[in-house]
């Protein structure tokens, strides 16, 4: 990924003297008796491209629409670059939204709604048709200039509002689910111009998607909200390789949740006793203590599966019910012998590699590295 | 053991008797004459001609035959006669019509003024009705749903009484002794009653009053379904509130307010009984020349080539106003 080589040599969230270039603390949103954001802090750091993540309901676009200043915070603050926001309205702020519909002008063309924003901050016409050829070639719609938003495809018209949202070269970009509305290889295509767009302009970026695949792609770091609530911040690899509750591993990905009780806590190895498999062992996790309560998150790609017993820690038998092949991957549930599934992929990189196929008996087995131990 | 066979089996036999009975409905449901009668009158007469001719068929009988009579009057003379005109044709189809009347309306400075005052009072009222009614339309578009029906109704509630009384009762509030007057001495802001009734005031306010509805109702239904976050993206882009409005939501809800203006003004320039109730001698307005034209003078001839001009006053400005209508989907 073109943006993880320059993400990789900032990363100013590790540094806990680094100066966020939004500060939002203690931010609560309340309509009527429905609590929509319940008491979020978070700091964005500036040229990030942070991606807020989760189901509709969550609170995401709550907590955009306040930094756009559409939805007065019924409580807390929102600081963008070291300037308190309370007090100012959605035309005066240093930020500029990508609506979801993106909200074109019907009666303007694409050049005018691209200008609107600029005329209306005073500047002459001349100078501000110059930075709109700037845009339209940025976003390869030169040929497009003089039509109305009607004659444009799906794919047309989000280049168009992300020009218009770019022109006026915010501190902040605002995107609500940017590409939501395009089919899948579009928005394949789509998301890794975004990064370079975000890149070339060094504009700080925050997307609210419910997408999870595009969340990974795009973000520097992933928020990822329930309930009015941010679960766990944190960048992609971390968010999927180490989850902080349930919700997280469940939402991100598909994962084996093993609900169980600490049986042995070793400083080499931790013992867990589940019901639904039996002991698995995990790596210590320090802080545990036996007979407290958690849950083993086991992401599907991390058991090997074999034909034969193989040997090793964590091992389960039992017969593959279910075969579901993807190209690149193949799917599988197993029919363990105490009754329960447990979700299992391949990569099918190799050709020859030892078929599997319904009804078969198999062995799955991961190493102690692979089970993350959830308390909540 | 007997009587437990015996339920499968009377349930088969039932079932049998249910199969026979639809069998048996199967022909008489398909009986072949029907049909063909039905194809046979859907070939002459298709559903869809039939519901465009009921309108068409009474705005023939209501409209153009109408408007043809009254188009052949106002070519004829007034004469003592029964009715009260020259014939048009002679006995030998000889054709007697001229464009005398017409003539006659130019020549008279009364007839001219009277239609440059309805188009005054019209265009006026129009406007005082648009900005009256646009903000309201606006409130209303933009406030949630138990409420908007609620205010929608009150809209609509006048309707439920009578134009006329309606209009008699602003005769209460605005007479040298009505409500308005009455209020004013006994607060003490005036010591005489003010003039209002029998001026063009009372006739502003009565056209106004009562056509606010119809500047109301179409510039809600445009506003209601105007995108919010256009108006939100406005915003966002940099543009004050009031930029906002003259920009984006002013140019989207045209044809609201076009279809809402010509609802008020088509009936403003040609109305009687406000001018009659509310206005003065001095309030010149063509519905009230037509009834004096026909009722006072008899001069059937001279009042039709008033209605006929009048009817052009009232076209043209809707065919202008329909070319200028963007015609592209929004």
């Amino acid at each position: 990924m073109a943006h993880s080589a320059t993400a990789a040599d900032t990363k100013p969230w590790r540094d806990p003297a680094a100066k966020p270039f939004i500060k939002i603390r203690n931010i609560t949103k309340k309509f009527g008796d429905f609590t929509a954001v319940d008491n979020v802090s978070l700091d964005i750091f500036k040229g990030e491209l942070f991606c807020l993540l989760g189901g509709s309901g969550c609170g995401k676009s709550t907590l955009l629409r306040m930094m756009s200043g559409f939805e007065t915070p019924t409580s807390g603050t929102i600081e963008i670059d070291g300037q308190d926001m309370a007090r100012v309205s959605p035309y005066n702020r240093p930020t500029n939204m990508m609506f979801q519909s993106y909200a074109l002008f019907p009666h303007m063309s694409v050049e005018k709604n691209i200008a609107y924003g600029l005329l209306r901050q005073g500047m002459a016409k001349p100078q501000a048709m110059v930075k709109v050829a700037e845009m339209l070639k940025l976003v390869k719609l030169e040929k497009f200039a003089s039509r109305k938003p009607h004659q444009l495809s799906g794919g047309q018209k989000q280049r168009v509002a992300l020009a218009r949202s770019l022109v006026k070269q915010p501190k902040l970009l605002l995107l609500d689910e940017p590409l939501g509305a395009l089919d899948k290889k579009l928005r394949e295509e789509t998301q890794f111009e975004l990064i370079n767009i975000q890149e070339t302009l060094g504009v700080t970026f925050i997307v609210v998607t419910h997408d999870q695949e595009e969340a990974m792609t795009l973000s520097t770091r992933i928020g990822v909200m329930n309930e009015g609530i941010i679960t766990q911040i944190g960048e992609p690899t971390e968010i999927y390789e180490r989850p902080a509750t349930r919700f997280v591993a469940d939402f991100i990905g598909s994962v084996n949740l093993f609900e169980g009780t600490v049986d042995m806590a070793a400083p080499d190895a931790m013992r867990v006793k589940t019901d639904s498999v039996g002991p698995i062992l995990v790596n210590p996790v320090p802080g545990l203590t036996q007979g407290q309560k958690v849950t083993v998150a086991l992401r599907p790609e991390k058991i090997t599966l074999s034909r034969t017993q193989p040997s090793g820690n964590n091992i389960l038998h039992g017969m593959v019910e279910d075969v579901a092949y993807m190209g690149n991957l193949s799917i599988y549930r197993v029919r363990l012998d105490n009754g329960n599934l447990l979700k299992v992929t391949r990569s099918n990189r190799l050709a020859e590699q030892e078929p599997i196929s319904w009804d078969q008996e198999i062995w799955g087995q991961w190493s102690n590295a692979a089970g993350v131990v959830l308390t909540s | 053991m007997g009587s437990g066979n015996l339920g499968p089996v009377e349930q088969c036999r039932r079932r049998g008797a249910n199969v026979m009975s639809e069998a048996a409905h199967i022909p008489m449901r398909r009986a072949p004459g029907g049909n063909l009668i039905t194809r046979m009158l859907s070939r002459v007469i298709s559903g869809r001609a039939l519901v465009i001719a009921v309108p068409l068929v009474w705005l023939l009988i209501f409209f153009v035959i109408p408007f043809v009579v009254v188009l052949q009057i106002s070519l004829t003379d007034a004469a003592i006669a029964r009715p009260p005109y020259t014939p048009l044709f002679g006995d030998n189809w000889e054709f007697y019509g001229d464009l005398e009347n017409y003539a006659f309306l130019l020549s008279d400075a009364l007839y001219i003024n009277a239609y440059l005052s309805s188009l005054k009072i019209a265009l006026i009222s129009t406007l005082l009705a648009l900005l009256i009614g646009y903000p309201m339309a606006y409130y209303i578009a933009r406030t949630e749903e138990p409420k908007r029906s609620l205010l929608l109704m009150l809209i609509i509630l006048p309707f439920w009484t009578s134009f006329l009384l309606r209009v008699y009762a602003w005769i209460g509030f605005l007479s040298l002794n009505g409500v308005i007057n009455n209020t004013l001495i006994s607060i003490g802001i005036i010591s005489e009653p003010i003039v209002m009734l029998q001026t063009d005031f009372a006739v502003y306010i009565g056209i106004v009053y009562t056509y606010l509805p119809f500047m109301i109702l179409p510039l809600y239904a445009n506003l209601v379904k105007m995108d919010v976050s256009l108006i939100e993206a406005s915003q966002d882009l940099g543009a004050s509130p009031m930029s906002t409005f003259f920009r984006i939501t002013l140019p989207l809800s045209l044809p609201g307010v076009i279809a809402g203006s010509m609802l008020v003004f088509i009936p403003a320039i040609g109305e009687y009984v406000i001018p009659a109730l509310l206005g003065g001698p001095d309030t010149l307005m063509i519905g009230k020349v037509l009834w004096t034209e026909f009722f006072n003078n008899r001069d059937w001839p001279v009042a039709s080539a008033v209605a006929t001009v009048m009817l052009v006053v009232v076209v043209l400005p809707i065919i202008l106003l329909r070319n200028a209508q963007p015609k592209e989907p929004s």
